[in-house]
C-alpha cells in the first residue's frame, strides 16, 4: 500500500476564486449546470450551495460582519469529502461499492453502486448525494485516476494560493502544524486544525486549518460513526420482540376457552 | 453548538420518501402478521386456525409489495441484486454490521418462508388441492419449525428498519436507540389490528379474535410507553419535532392511534358492535402515520 495521501486546506489563504470547483468539474466531467436551473442562491457569492452528486468541491462564503457593517471578515473554505480513516459511508454501504484505495482514500465504484442512499444518511459531513445523471451516489474520489498515474488531484493543482495542498498525510500534518504556530505567533490565536488527529473518525485525510468554531463553517464539532447505535438499537429491538412475544403467548395460551367462546358470539 | 443540538444536524437527507414509508408499513405488517400467525399455530386453539391462515395470507403479499417498493426506490433498480451478490466478484455480499445488508438478506429469506407458509395455509384450508403442502403447516413438526424460524425472521424484518435508521447520522433517527423497538411493537399492533379487521369483515367468531383484541390493547400500551421513552431519549434533539410533523405525531399517532384505541378497549360498550373494528382502523392509521412522521420529519431538519 502506498503512503496515505490527502488534502490539507488552509482556509486563511482561500480567496474564493472557485478554481478548485471548476477544475474538479472539468476533470471529472461533471455537469456545469444544475439540471439547467441557473438560479442565484442569494447567499453571498455561493451559488454552488452544497456538496452533492455533481458538486464534489464547494467553496463556502461565510460573512461575519457587525450590524453597522463597519467591521467584519470573510471566512472562505473549499469543502470536499474528508476521506475519513474510519469512513461512515464505507461502513454502511450494503453493496460493497464504497472501497478504500491503496492511497487510504475512499472511493465509490460507479459500476457497483445501486443508489440505495444509505451512505448519504451515514456521512456526518453531508458530502455524498445522488448524481441525477447516473442515478448513483457520487462524491470526490481524490482524483483516484490521476493518483494512479502519479498526478496531483485537479483541485489542488488549480488552487492559485495553495489553500488546498496535496501530499502524504504525514508531510501535510507537519506543514499544517507549522502554519498554525505561525498564525498564533502573528496574533491569530483562533487558528487550529480540524480533523488532523486520530480523535476525529481515526483522522480525516482531508483536514482543515480553521479560525472559528467548526459549526461556523458548517462542519460537525463531534462527528461520529453510525454503528455506535448498532448494538443498543439491536438490544432494544430484541427486548421489544421478547415483550411482544410474551404478551402474545400470555393472550393466546389456551385457557378459559369455553368462556371466551361465548363472549365472542355476536 | 451555534444553536444546533447535535452533530447529526450536519448530515444530508437521503431523500427516502413515500416508497420507503410504505415499505416500513407493509414490511411491518408482513413480519407482524407472520409472527402472530405462527404464535396462534404454536400456542392457540385448533378453532383459531383460520386466523393463523389469515396471517400467512397477509404476510406474503405484503413482503412481496415491500420488496418491490424497495427495488423501485433504488437509483438503479436493475442493480437490486448488488445487495446480495458482490457485482465485481459474484461472491455473496454480506456485512453483519450494516443493517441494510443484513436486512436485504432477511427480506429475501423471510420472503421464501412467507411464500412457503402462504401455500401451506392455502393447502391446509383446502383452497388448493395440493395435500402435500399441508406438511409445511403446523401441527406437523416441519410446519412448526417453519413457523418458528419464519416468525423470527418476520420480527427481524419488522424491526431492522428502525435499527437501520439508527445506524445513520441523521437527526432524530440516530439520536435514539429505540426506533427498532418502536417499529417491532408497532408492527405487532398494526398486524393484530389488520387481522381483527379482516376476520370481522368475514364475520368470523372464533375466540382468537378476542385474544387478538385483548393482546392489541396491551401492545398499544407498550407502544405508547416506548414512544414516550423515545421522545425523552432524544434530549435536546426533541425540538426538531416542534413542527407540523410533531403535531401529526401528537394528534395522529399518540391521540388517534394510541389513546383513543386504548380508551375503546377499556370501555368496550362505547361503540357497541363497532368497537373492535373502529379500534383496529385507528391503530392501523396510527401505525401508518408513525412511519410517515419518522421517515419525513428527520429529513426535513
Amino acid at each position: 500500500m502506498a503512503e496515505p495521501m490527502g488534502f490539507y486546506t488552509d482556509t486563511t489563504v482561500c480567496i474564493g476564486c472557485k478554481a478548485c470547483e471548476v477544475a474538479c468539474k472539468e476533470w471529472n466531467q461533471l455537469p456545469s449546470t444544475n439540471g439547467g436551473e441557473n438560479t442565484l442562491s442569494g447567499d453571498s457569492y455561493d451559488n454552488t450551495r452544497k456538496l452533492d452528486g455533481i458538486h464534489w468541491r464547494h467553496v463556502k462564503f461565510i460573512e461575519q460582519f457587525t450590524e453597522d457593517r463597519k467591521d467584519g471578515r470573510w471566512l472562505l473554505m473549499s469543502d470536499v469529502c474528508k476521506h475519513c480513516v474510519h469512513a461512515a459511508c464505507l461502513e454502511v454501504c450494503p453493496t460493497g461499492a464504497i472501497t478504500r484505495t491503496e492511497f487510504d482514500t475512499v472511493v465509490i465504484q460507479s459500476d457497483a453502486c445501486n443508489g440505495c442512499r444509505d451512505c448519504i444518511s451515514a456521512c456526518p459531513f453531508g458530502v455524498i448525494d445522488i448524481n441525477p445523471v447516473s442515478g448513483i451516489a457520487q462524491k470526490c474520489t481524490l482524483c483516484y485516476d490521476r493518483l494512479q498515474v502519479g498526478m496531483e488531484p485537479a483541485c489542488s493543482k488549480a488552487c492559485p494560493t495553495e489553500s488546498i495542498q496535496f501530499g502524504t498525510i504525514n508531510e501535510l500534518k507537519g506543514r499544517a502544524e507549522k502554519r498554525v504556530e505561525q498564525l498564533q505567533q502573528g496574533g491569530e490565536k483562533r487558528a487550529y486544525l480540524y480533523g488532523a488527529d486520530e480523535k476525529m473518525l481515526g483522522g480525516l485525510n482531508s483536514f482543515y486549518l480553521l479560525v472559528d468554531k467548526p459549526e461556523v463553517y458548517g462542519l460537525p464539532p463531534d462527528p461520529k460513526m453510525p454503528t455506535r447505535n448498532l448494538k443498543p438499537a439491536s438490544m432494544f429491538s430484541l427486548l421489544g420482540a421478547v415483550l411482544v412475544g410474551l404478551i402474545g403467548i400470555f393472550n393466546f395460551r389456551d385457557r378459559g376457552a369455553p368462556a371466551r367462546k361465548e363472549e365472542a358470539q355476536p | 453548538m451555534n444553536g444546533v443540538p447535535s452533530s447529526t444536524f450536519f448530515s444530508a437527507p437521503p431523500d427516502w420518501g413515500w416508497l420507503i414509508a410504505l415499505y416500513f408499513f407493509f414490511g411491518g405488517l408482513a413480519g407482524g402478521c407472520y409472527f402472530l400467525a405462527s404464535l396462534i399455530d404454536l400456542f392457540g386453539r385448533s378453532e383459531d386456525r383460520p386466523l393463523s391462515h389469515l396471517g400467512y395470507y397477509i404476510a406474503f403479499p405484503c413482503i412481496a409489495i415491500g420488496g418491490l417498493l424497495l427495488t423501485v426506490d433504488l437509483g438503479r433498480p436493475e442493480r437490486f441484486w448488488h445487495m446480495l451478490i458482490e457485482s465485481n466478484t459474484y461472491r455473496p455480499m454480506f456485512k453483519y454490521w450494516s443493517p441494510m445488508s443484513i436486512g436485504s438478506w432477511a427480506v429475501m429469506i423471510f420472503g421464501i418462508f412467507a411464500f412457503v407458509s402462504f401455500l401451506g395455509a392455502l393447502a391446509d384450508s383446502e383452497r388448493i388441492p395440493w395435500a402435500a403442502w399441508r406438511k409445511v403447516h403446523p401441527p406437523s413438526l416441519l410446519g412448526r419449525c417453519i413457523a418458528v424460524i419464519g416468525g423470527i425472521f418476520g420480527f427481524y424484518v419488522a424491526g431492522y428498519t428502525g435499527v437501520l435508521l439508527a445506524v445513520t447520522n441523521r437527526p432524530i433517527w440516530s439520536d435514539t436507540p429505540l426506533l427498532g423497538m418502536l417499529f417491532i411493537v408497532s408492527a405487532a399492533s398494526t398486524s393484530a389490528a389488520l387481522m381483527i379487521l379482516l376476520a370481522k369483515k368475514s364475520r368470523w367468531t372464533m375466540p382468537g379474535i378476542l385474544d387478538l383484541h385483548r393482546m392489541d390493547a396491551w401492545v398499544i400500551a407498550l407502544e405508547f410507553i416506548v414512544l414516550i421513552a423515545l421522545m425523552i431519549s432524544l434530549g435536546p434533539v426533541f425540538r426538531a419535532w416542534l413542527s407540523a410533523w410533531g403535531l401529526l405525531l401528537l394528534i395522529g399517532v399518540i391521540g388517534v392511534g394510541m389513546l383513543v384505541p386504548l380508551a375503546l378497549s377499556w370501555r368496550t360498550q362505547w361503540l357497541g358492535d363497532w368497537n373492535m373494528k373502529t379500534t383496529a382502523v385507528l391503530i392501523l392509521l396510527g401505525g401508518f402515520l408513525l412511519r410517515l412522521v419518522i421517515v419525513f420529519s428527520a429529513q426535513g431538519v
